[in-house]
């Protein structure tokens, strides 16, 4: 807590700046804001060929697939969550296309329960990309990972078959609860998944934990205003962003290759992560 | 284990106090230190040590009572330490209660309104109380004691066939775990789930401890000790540890064949994953190998603290539960730097010494002004009572 303060709220004053001067809140805002995180955190491990044609075709829809931290509260909170980052850097990355970020939220929901809704969320947005965050509400409810697991790979398998592509998020790292929510399982049942559907996973507690760690985000910070969690909501967005062209590349550079090599996108790493930490949990 | 009878085997008592504090270090979330314990050198950790120990003593200690004075006694004296534990761990719920409760009033943050998701359950104190009195509802790091109080509530029976037939008890344990596994029996959890530490799988460590402990150890002592076994255990910890760099190494990952990778992972601890199982056999035999019970290095004051911290395991693991709570509450309200996470945990582990040595102190005198008067736990060879 002592850490960083001075750093950080004068970054909160800046961006608080920003976003008084631009009230879209598009990428110009989060370019200020000090999102990296090490190498090989946000990879696209797989190419993602619908999303390389949909840009290819100038129109990208996406549905974002969520419970409650997939979106911020209050009036702000629609525009400022990383499902309108996402939208806002990857319009400003692929200029020309149409991009399109259908938010689904619902606080409370769990991954079985999400499953249940892909059919809705496929005719509703009819997407060419679904991102799938989900894990909090099955840890907090301790619903048993191993269902938790299933539940996950029906719905991926689900979205592949109806020609999405698919990335999965887990949770966010939170300091104040990590004691009370044991996560693990959940993480690496999600890894799991992620690797034997060869779909893109953005690690978000990773990423949230490096900033945690390096100062940029102090995350065990109490307050009720809603300026950190925006700007962790922008980095977010625009990590994602980045992602998914990474995996729209992939795809074109294998289909440049020729059709007769398989891509080889994967990261054995996440093969040994997904299991490894399955050794580790407390 | 060449150790006259009755004597008693202080590498229990080690190896348990060392168990205690490595459970207290991975017990603290996103702490340094605990880089150090065994779970980032294997598939296997501390949990294993602290269950299978548990069980050979309680073996040790139940089992000679049940040849003296019978099955009601011995069966009586099982229940009343399991009762213990009950209540043992129903004093932590509700320090754990009041931690939660003043967190949930303290902080906030946008950014985790569906975290505090977490604190729901304090609606509605009177459903989860008794979901807890149930041994139900169960917070993150409060399984162990459940597990071990159902382990305790099955043992009588158990005893009663390893003092009669052993070899029957031993394949029971092993068929009940195969069971457990093939049919996926566990218990029900609240507000939704099983067991972190299903039962059914992880009794086959202490009922192998209690089968050890009663005759087991010297019928498989030769083998334990042969030059295979040890050769076996060393090639076997080094591809774990192979396997374990590559979770942390990326660059390392090819070492592990895909199709090997698709058939380990993933390494279940909720039903005790056999390769789990073989990491802690391997440790066994080497620790067996190479640290012998007469070895004088055991009575040296270097290692009293951890011994003493096994002597009294449930009063300890307790407080090392406890304290873990306190640790990283200082670290969250305080700083979670590095420093702080090495005050804490050594903090913490000086702690659980000078509470040990305590202990032993008010034992000492307990029992000098007792006299000769019948204080069975002082004499057990085994040590306290698990």
């Amino acid at each position: 807590m002592m850490r960083a303060v001075p750093f950080a709220t004068s970054l909160m004053l800046a961006l608080a700046m920003l976003l008084a001067s631009s009230p879209v809140g598009t990428a110009v805002a989060a370019d200020d804001l000090p999102c990296e995180v090490p190498d090989g955190v946000v990879q696209a491990a797989f190419p993602m060929p619908h999303v390389a044609a949909a840009i290819a075709a100038k129109k990208l829809d996406v549905a974002v697939l969520g419970s409650a931290s997939s979106a911020l509260v209050g009036p702000t909170g629609m525009a400022r969550g990383y499902p309108g980052r996402f939208e806002a850097a990857l319009s400003a990355q692929r200029p020309g296309v149409a991009v399109r970020v259908v938010p689904y939220a619902k606080s409370r929901q769990s991954a079985a329960e999400m499953e249940a809704r892909i059919g809705e969320v496929l005719a509703g947005a009819k997407p060419t990309l679904v991102v799938w965050q989900t894990g909090t509400v099955d840890a907090i409810r301790g619903i048993d990972p191993e269902e938790f697991g299933t539940a996950l790979d029906r719905g991926v398998e689900r979205l592949q078959a109806a020609g999405v592509d698919v990335v999965l998020m887990n949770m966010q790292f939170s300091p104040r609860t990590e004691s009370m929510i044991a996560l693990d399982g959940y993480l690496d049942r999600m890894r799991f998944v992620a690797l034997q559907r060869s779909v893109n996973s953005f690690d978000r507690f990773a990423v949230m934990k490096g900033w945690h760690e390096s100062g940029v985000f102090d995350l065990s910070a109490a307050t009720n205003k809603i300026d950190m969690a925006a700007s962790v909501h922008a980095c977010i967005g625009r990590l994602l962003a980045r992602l998914v062209i990474e995996g729209a590349d992939l795809a074109t550079a294998a289909a440049a290759e020729g059709a007769g090599k398989p891509p080889d996108g994967a990261r054995p790493s996440d093969l040994a992560r997904s299991g490894g930490q399955s050794g580790v949990r407390k | 284990m060449p150790l006259a009878a009755g004597e008693r085997d202080l590498r229990l008592d080690l190896f348990r106090g060392l168990a205690l504090w490595l459970i207290f270090l991975d017990h603290i979330p996103s702490n340094v230190v605990s880089w150090l314990t065994i779970r980032n050198f294997g598939f296997s950790d501390a949990t294993e040590i602290f269950v299978f120990i548990s069980g050979y003593t309680a073996a040790y200690v139940y089992g000679r009572t049940m040849r003296e004075r019978g099955f009601v006694v011995a069966g009586a004296r099982i229940l009343r330490r399991a009762w213990q534990v009950y209540v043992a761990h129903i004093f932590l719920f509700c320090i754990y209660m009041a931690e939660i409760a003043y967190v949930s009033r303290s902080f906030e943050n946008p950014l985790y309104a569906e975290e505090m998701g977490v604190f729901d359950f304090l609606r509605q104190p009177d459903v989860t109380l008794i979901q807890a009195l149930l041994l139900k509802f169960k917070p993150a790091n409060m399984d162990v004691l459940p597990l071990y109080i159902t382990l305790l509530a099955a043992f009588p029976p158990f005893v009663w066939l390893l003092l009669r037939r052993p070899t029957l008890a031993l394949v029971g344990t092993v068929g009940l775990y195969a069971a457990a596994l093939e049919l996926d029996i566990n218990l029900p959890s609240y507000p939704s789930g099983h067991w972190a530490f299903n039962p059914f799988a992880w009794q086959l460590l202490f009922g192998f401890g209690a089968w050890c402990a009663l005759g087991g150890a010297e019928r498989i002592g030769p083998f334990v000790r042969s030059r295979t076994a040890v050769v076996l255990a060393v090639l076997y910890l080094l591809a774990a540890f192979l396997v374990v760099l590559t979770w942390y190494v990326p660059a390392w990952t090819p070492i592990v064949p895909t199709k090997i990778a698709e058939w380990m992972y993933p390494i279940d601890k909720t039903n005790l994953d056999g390769l789990r199982v073989a990491h802690f056999f391997a440790l066994a035999v080497l620790t067996v190998r190479f640290v012998p019970a007469d070895w004088p290095g055991l009575r040296s004051p270097w290692l009293r603290p951890a011994v003493i911290c096994g002597q009294h395991s449930l009063e300890i693991f307790c407080l090392g539960v406890f304290l873990a709570f306190a640790a990283h509450f200082v670290m969250v309200e305080v700083s979670d730097g590095i420093p702080i996470q090495i005050v804490v945990s050594v903090m913490g582990i000086v702690l659980m010494i000078a509470a040990a040595a305590l202990m032993a102190w008010y034992k000492a005198i307990e029992g000098r002004s007792r006299g000769s008067r019948s204080a069975p736990p002082r004499t057990d060879p085994a040590g306290s009572p698990p």
